[in-house]
């Protein structure tokens, strides 16, 4: 609708804009790979920094605690968000039905300092009353729980709301359990949302840092909590070394991921053109 | 109860037809009890309960190691103590006062600048070929998949004098300019400075902008536009006073996306802002590790609530007008 110069205009616009976002990530993985300790100054090619992490056991450990926690924090933000969703989507009034939804999306927004500082006096006072839980992994993985199963109810309650209701009626009237319609006609549907729901919710955990300051304990340290005391301190090369290998996994993650929906999608729309076909 | 939960769900109306006694189901709670009653449960005593409790907390004093306790009962009276302590302390300290004020400023500057700069990425975006459009989205989400923290630390190394970013600033004067302006305190320092603090939010935050805004701007009905131009409106025009006033609803979500989670922010001022950019959760973290001062901490966190609930109360309702829309 706009002219020529317009257009290239905009698709100056957009390079600088993704510059922008991905200037401070190709930096990390150049500067991972540099021979210099200064991790802004390119001194020749070596692996010296990759070499150093393997003898790292602080990142290491903690490495190892914030995969365990996030894998946990991401299959019950999955398992609850889906309740939240489901009962958002499909119950339009019940009881507190506006302090829910209000409970559901407030944590997308909270401020982490608050949500954190108010947790970590709630379980106090429950360690007190009760002697359980522990400041540890429990109490980091409840904090990241309660902000993924926001950003999980957002993603599943999307997909819902874009569902045909009529393919579940369908499956009622053939004849199929609730149960057996929940498992072979709800699921299979929004399983894509539920892969990008965990995938979310898994990174997020993975990468948090008030929260887990907030709620770790003696010993549980998780590797946001080392790379940030360290990057506090100033620049250390071993911080890129260990962003690039984080950046990796992603990316291979992600695009394992989107190739498996990808998939799911064609296999599904050419069961959909085959049906109407029948018809 | 239970009877109508039945009727409402129509879960279980294949098992009408199958010879299930239905009163035997009915009694039980049903499926939409155990669906809605979990996560309701769980939030309100994860999330709203301990909200409660640092409202209390904040009306409390430090007694050793504990705080101390509302109400006592003794001799069969019962005595509610409510210390305002705290609460007068932060009113009466100007530090409080202004480290509140700074905060909400560089949120506002932090989602103004990235709203500018957000709004025609997300306009082009969703006017570009269709078929580009899914990857384009992918380059926005992407960085959001990668370590936050770890991204934001980079602009460390970015900004030194010899860095990719500082470099060049230097190198055009821009330094001087920024200096002029007050965003940094000498044309030789980028990093710890109001400059590189809100760089460093706008960056964190842009997809936050960005994404609300492409979901309404690409559902928006084109034709729209092209009536307003049959009807004689320059392009201009019908992007002031057609495009802009649909994609509200974006507009709303994304300002709030960003303003609100920056007037708490904590890592981003502890690794990249300075000593004038003293914000407010810093201060409740500084109140609670260092100074082991509970029920500050607390008063601090109650007030910072006082300070977005607005803010959360116009999302809240922008969301929820946006769904009865679609």
């Amino acid at each position: 609708m706009f002219g020529r110069n317009s257009k290239r205009f905009a698709r100056l616009w957009m390079v600088l804009i993704f510059g922008f976002l991905y200037l401070p990530i190709v930096s990390l993985v150049v500067f991972s790979f540099t021979d210099s300790s200064v991790p802004n100054v390119w001194g020749g090619f070596s692996l010296r920094w990759y070499k150093a992490l393997t003898t790292d056991t602080d990142l290491k450990e903690s490495l190892w605690l914030s995969l365990k926690i996030a894998t946990c924090t991401a299959t019950a933000a999955v398992i609850l968000g889906s309740l939240a969703a489901a009962s958002l989507h499909r119950y339009p009034r019940f009881f507190g039905r506006t302090l829910f939804s209000g409970m559901v999306n407030a944590p997308l927004v909270m401020p982490e300092v608050i949500v954190g500082l108010s947790l970590l006096l709630m379980l106090v006072s429950m360690q007190r009353l009760l002697g359980v839980p522990d400041r540890g992994m429990i109490t980091i993985w409840l904090g990241h729980l309660l902000v993924g199963m926001a950003y999980a109810t957002v993603v599943i309650q999307a997909r819902l709301r874009d569902l045909n209701p009529q393919l579940e009626e369908a499956a009622q009237d053939l004849g199929a359990r609730p149960w057996q319609v929940f498992f072979l006609v709800t699921i299979p549907m929004i399983a894509q949302a539920l892969l990008s729901a965990w995938l979310l919710t898994f990174t997020l955990s993975l990468d948090d840092v008030v929260l887990s300051a907030f709620l770790s304990g003696p010993g549980a340290t998780t590797m946001p909590l080392v790379i940030f005391s360290r990057a506090r301190l100033g620049l250390n090369p071993s911080v890129n070394a260990i962003a690039t290998v984080v950046v990796v996994i992603v990316a291979i993650g992600v695009t394992v991921a989107s190739y498996m929906i990808a998939q799911q999608e064609r296999r599904r729309s050419k069961d959909v053109a085959a049906v109407q076909r029948a018809h | 109860m239970g009877e109508l939960a039945f009727v409402r769900t129509g879960c279980f109306d294949a098992l009408k037809g199958s010879g299930m006694p239905i009163n035997f189901l009915a009694w039980k709670p049903g499926p939409r009890a155990a669906v809605i009653g979990l996560p309701f449960f769980w939030l309100s005593v994860f999330f709203l309960l301990p909200f409660l409790l640092i409202l209390r907390i904040s009306l409390a004093q430090m007694d050793g190691a504990l705080v101390t306790p509302l109400t006592t009962l003794s001799d069969g009276v019962l005595t509610i103590r409510i210390h305002l302590a705290s609460f007068v302390q932060l009113v009466s300290d100007d530090l409080y006062f202004a480290t509140y004020l700074v905060s909400v400023k560089y949120a506002l500057i932090t989602a103004t600048i990235c709203l500018a700069i957000g709004y025609p990425f997300a306009y082009f975006m969703s006017r570009s070929d269709r078929q580009w459009q899914p990857a384009l989205l992918m380059g926005v989400m992407l960085p959001f998949w990668t370590s936050f923290l770890i991204r934001v630390y980079a602009w460390k190394s970015l900004l030194e004098p010899n860095g990719w970013v500082g470099a060049p600033i230097h190198a055009s004067g821009l330094d001087e300019v920024l200096a002029f302006l007050g965003m940094i305190p000498s044309p030789d320092q980028l990093m710890y400075s109001p400059f590189s603090l809100v760089l460093g939010m706008v960056y964190t935050y842009l997809p936050f902008m960005v994404l609300p805004l492409y979901a309404t701007l690409s559902k928006m009905d084109l034709r729209l536009i092209e009536a307003a131009q049959d009807l004689g409106a320059t392009p201009w025009q019908a992007f002031w006073r057609i495009t802009v006033p649909l994609s509200k609803s974006g507009i709303v979500a994304g300002f709030m996306l960003v303003f609100i989670p920056c007037v708490g922010e904590y890592v981003i001022p502890e690794l990249l802002g300075g000593p004038e950019t003293l914000m407010i959760g810093r201060v409740l973290w500084d109140e609670f590790f260092s100074n082991n001062d509970w029920p500050m901490a607390s008063t601090v966190a109650v007030v910072m609530i006082l300070v977005i609930i607005v803010p959360i109360a116009i999302f809240g309702r922008n969301q929820e007008r946006a769904q009865e829309a679609s």
